[in-house]
């Protein structure tokens, strides 16, 4: 089995709270869950969804066809109908859209009257569609009735009641009148994880010990800084919307200085005035952690849409010569553990690591067993108190054999910790003599360059072990790729290499992905924007250039379907 | 105690003559009657002359960017609200690169003594107009003089209702020695506005041209009338009022975040143990 729900609708519709509990009963339910969404840069009105694939084996990306339908609004119908499957079932209130279907997979369901009957309010006509679905599916709905008595436990007895009667009405409507139904659910029973990229990234800041996030918000890396702010008072952590995204990245240096973990995040017109910021990190070494979510550009571009063209502006960005680390997470998992990882070099060598994802990603949800604690590394690399004091004399910038000096935290010892944005000396005092200039160079960049590199770990490699056609991405393309790999694996020897730890290159000597490359008889970069970023680093960092690029700019995310055909057309 | 020998610097880089020799002098001067120690407290500073300030005494330092003492100064406060936290600007620098930071820490009412040595012109590019340089200035980049209204920092902070709001003289450093302390010694956001004769670029404002303006605020007059605050700060001519302009006791930021509210967050152990916890919520 493997279904794929569509959730169509207007603005303020309810349609992410339809699609977030339809989604939550399915991966409880123990199914492999994958949704993402597409909406207007508007809060209330255009046309917006939410679409969910769910089934018993493991799911990675949306379908192009749809099984169920839920239209909200006209709109829907004329822009969804035609993704119907064989299956395919539209549901809808005909009261509502003020027409009436007639074809055979067309169902009126009156949402609002079966709301204000048997919930006493038409607001809860989306209750009444939730419950719909399950009926057509045959599934029960002990999960669904749970979840509502979880999500309304503040609003007391009397809603979850009403929002229980409503639910089962759907459900009874949905069995007795869906004649055509045919899905059939397989039986599962061991809940899954249900998470999103976004999600992942504040969850996987929390777990390194991040204690202060200042930011400024813009679409789509808003949702990072809510997850961390919901979970501020619990784990003790200061988040700051600071009045630009200029003061944002400085705050949060200011924090790192201080002596705690910090992080920023935005997008890239916010993260454009972040810049200089940046640089700053980079010359006081202040270890700091920015995520950069990125939509289309230039400027304003697409608000809420997707695209990966903020690499080369996260490679190069800043005025000066310096360390930065690159990870582009193509799971919530990978975020998780990515985000973790960036933390964990980020104050190890005291230099700016991005965490480089985009819109689909970020409000993407992926079904995963569990994520695992074991896995996370917390390193106190600061020199605090005690210990602190005990130094015998200390040099913020010293020089070391490995160009990564002591990192004291200021007061808490009689040693001075002095930084500056101009070149400075061992002590942070301010200098012009070409020596020194000379030596921090070699210390910020040059010695830390090498162990960077060897944090970094080599491409994820799927498919066939020794391809003729190798299709390569980075990011957020994950799931789509894997899936196109498995569409196409039984016509061609096809395998894919996915870079999640982008920048430095991961070294080839753990796995010579150059070498998979060199050997294929075809390779295919495949990106989410116009020019080919990535294949470009590629050929600057490696010499080696791909045989084909696979580009999509149109501010949405790649989908199975639509890459299996391009690579269909290219291949043949 | 500290004395002055604690707070020997690096040797100063400035013109000779320059008022920040004097507001470097009396900002020792009142450490050491405060007796703070060099490691009690940090100053962040951004670009201009007054930017190497720190560098001259002994202190934690953070020189940062131009314009941005005020971001990193709170991010400071909020890691570790037990220290004291100094920002020191020139007018260009906390004026006018940073003038959106001033707005909004004041709002904050963020625990940052912000000093500004305000020398009505830009020194470390050579000479040109800064927000405060007074209108029909003429400048090697302002030929026509200077068009826009010159600044006024007091009005501004008054009209924001920042919790404390001064105007001292490199050139009165017995006075202004007392507001430094009175700055630090209070709990909240503070701006001391220190007129420093600029030598070698500000041929208007002298030492000489303030001399005969600047006079003490009368020990009579009651800063936490915030109307009258506001017409004091808008003296400027023949009589330039200095001393404490306004004083308004409300909360400070750090004592509003619930979450640095017993222990300062630099304190404030990491517990990994709860993550598995908030797993849970994902299912």
């Amino acid at each position: 089995m493997d279904y794929s729900i569509k959730i169509g609708g207007e603005a303020g519709q309810g349609i992410q709270t339809i699609g977030d509990t339809l989604a939550k009963v399915f991966s409880r339910a123990g199914y492999y869950v994958f949704t993402h969404q597409d909406y207007e840069s508007r809060i209330r009105g255009g046309h917006n969804f939410f679409q969910i694939r769910f089934s018993d084996k493991p799911v990675t990306a949306s379908r192009e066809k749809i099984d169920i339908l839920i239209a909200l609004d006209k709109e829907s119908i004329e822009q969804h109908e035609k993704e119907l499957s064989e299956l395919g079932q539209i549901i809808y209130d005909s009261a509502t859209l003020k027409q009436k279907h007639e074809k055979s997979y067309f169902l009126d369901i009156p949402f609002v009257t079966l709301a204000v009957e048997h919930g006493g309010n038409k607001i809860m006509a989306n209750t009444v569609a939730t419950g719909s679905v399950l009926g057509m599916l045959g599934m029960e709905l002990d999960i669904l009735l749970a979840i509502i008595k979880d999500t309304f436990k503040r609003k007391g007895a009397d809603v979850i009641k009403a929002n229980i009667n409503a639910a089962m009405a759907g459900h009874d409507y949905a069995i007795k009148q869906c004649l055509k139904c045919a899905f059939s659910v397989a039986q599962i029973s061991k809940p899954r994880m249900l998470i999103a990229g976004n999600d992942a990234i504040g969850l996987g800041a929390i777990a390194s010990g991040c204690k202060f996030y200042a930011a400024y918000p813009m679409t789509p890396s808003t949702g990072i800084m809510l997850y961390v702010a919901n979970k501020a008072r619990e784990y003790g952590i200061v988040v700051e919307q600071a009045e630009d995204e200029i003061a944002a990245i400085n705050m949060a240096l200011g924090a790192s200085f201080a002596g705690v973990r910090a992080m920023t995040g935005s997008s890239g017109g916010g993260f454009a005035l972040m810049v200089e910021g940046l640089s700053l990190a980079a010359m006081t070494e202040t270890p700091i952690v920015i995520a950069l979510a990125q939509r289309p550009g230039p400027a304003t571009g697409f608000p809420t849409r997707t695209e990966q063209a903020e690499l080369q502006f996260a490679l190069y960005t800043a005025h000066g010569e310096f360390p930065r680390v690159i990870f582009a997470p193509g799971t919530p998992e990978q975020a998780f553990y990515l985000t973790n990882k960036a933390f964990d070099i980020a104050e190890k060598y005291q230099i700016p690591v991005f965490i480089l994802t985009d819109q689909y990603l970020a409000d993407s949800q992926w079904t995963f067993d569990s994520l695992d604690l074991s896995k996370i590394k917390y390193t106190d690399y600061r020199l605090r108190e005690e210990v602190f004091k005990n130094l015998p004399e200390y040099k913020r910038h010293a020089f070391t054999e490995n160009g990564v000096s002591p990192l004291g935290v200021p007061g808490d010892a009689k040693h001075l910790v002095v930084t500056d944005s101009d070149e400075h000396d061992e002590k942070g005092h301010i200098v012009e003599d070409a020596e020194t200039r000379i030596k921090m160079v070699n210390k910020r960049l040059f010695k830390k360059l090498p162990l960077l590199r060897k944090e970094i770990e080599p491409p994820s490699f799927y498919g066939h072990s020794d391809p003729e056609i190798v299709i390569t991405g980075w990011g957020s393309t994950y799931g789509v790729m894997k899936e196109a790999v498995d569409e196409l694996s039984s016509n061609w020897d096809i395998a894919m290499l996915h870079f999640s730890e982008i920048y430095p290159l991961p070294p080839t000597n753990k796995f010579n992905y150059l070498k998979v490359l060199k050997n294929a008889k075809m390779t295919i970069c495949v990106e989410n924007n116009a020019t080919g970023q990535f294949a470009r680093l590629i050929r600057t960092e490696t010499g080696y250039s791909f045989n084909r690029l696979i580009n999509k700019y149109d501010g949405r995310p790649f989908t199975v379907d639509g890459l299996t055909g391009e690579l269909y057309a290219l291949i043949r | 105690m500290p004395s002055l020998d604690n707070y020997k610097g690096q040797t100063p880089a400035w013109c000779p003559g320059c008022g920040n020799f004097s507001i470097l002098k009396t900002f020792k001067d009142a450490l050491v009657e405060l007796g703070i120690e060099p490691h009690q407290f940090t100053i962040v500073s951004g670009i201009g002359q007054a930017g190497k300030f720190p560098h001259y005494l002994k202190c934690n330092t953070f020189n940062g960017l131009h314009g941005r003492t005020l971001p990193v100064a709170t991010g400071i406060r909020l890691a570790k609200h037990e220290m004291l936290v100094i920002a020191v600007a020139g007018d260009g620098d906390c004026y006018g690169e940073g003038g959106n930071h001033l707005i909004h820490a004041i709002r904050r009412n963020i625990n940052v003594k912000l000093f500004v040595h305000d020398n009505q012109i830009y020194g470390l590019t050579k000479g040109q107009a800064s927000p405060t340089s007074m209108e029909g200035m003429v400048t090697k980049n302002q030929p026509f003089g200077v068009l826009s209204e010159q600044l006024n920092p007091l009005a501004l902070a008054v009209a924001l209702d920042c919790s404390f709001v001064a105007r001292g003289f490199a050139g009165d450093t017995e006075h202004l020695k007392g507001l430094i302390k009175e700055a630090i010694n209070h709990k909240g956001f503070t701006l001391v506005d220190i007129l420093q004769p600029c030598v070698t670029f500000n041929k208007i404002n002298t030492y000489e041209w303030y001399r005969q303006r600047v006079y003490h605020i009368e020990p009579d007059y009651n800063p936490e009338d915030r109307v009258e605050a506001f017409k004091r700060s808008l003296e400027w001519g023949d009589k330039i009022p200095i001393g404490v302009i306004y004083i308004n006791n409300r909360p400070t930021f750090e004592d509003r975040v619930p979450v640095i509210k017993g222990v300062p967050l630099v304190r404030q152990t990491f517990d990994a143990s709860k993550i598995e916890n908030t797993l849970k919520e994902f299912y």
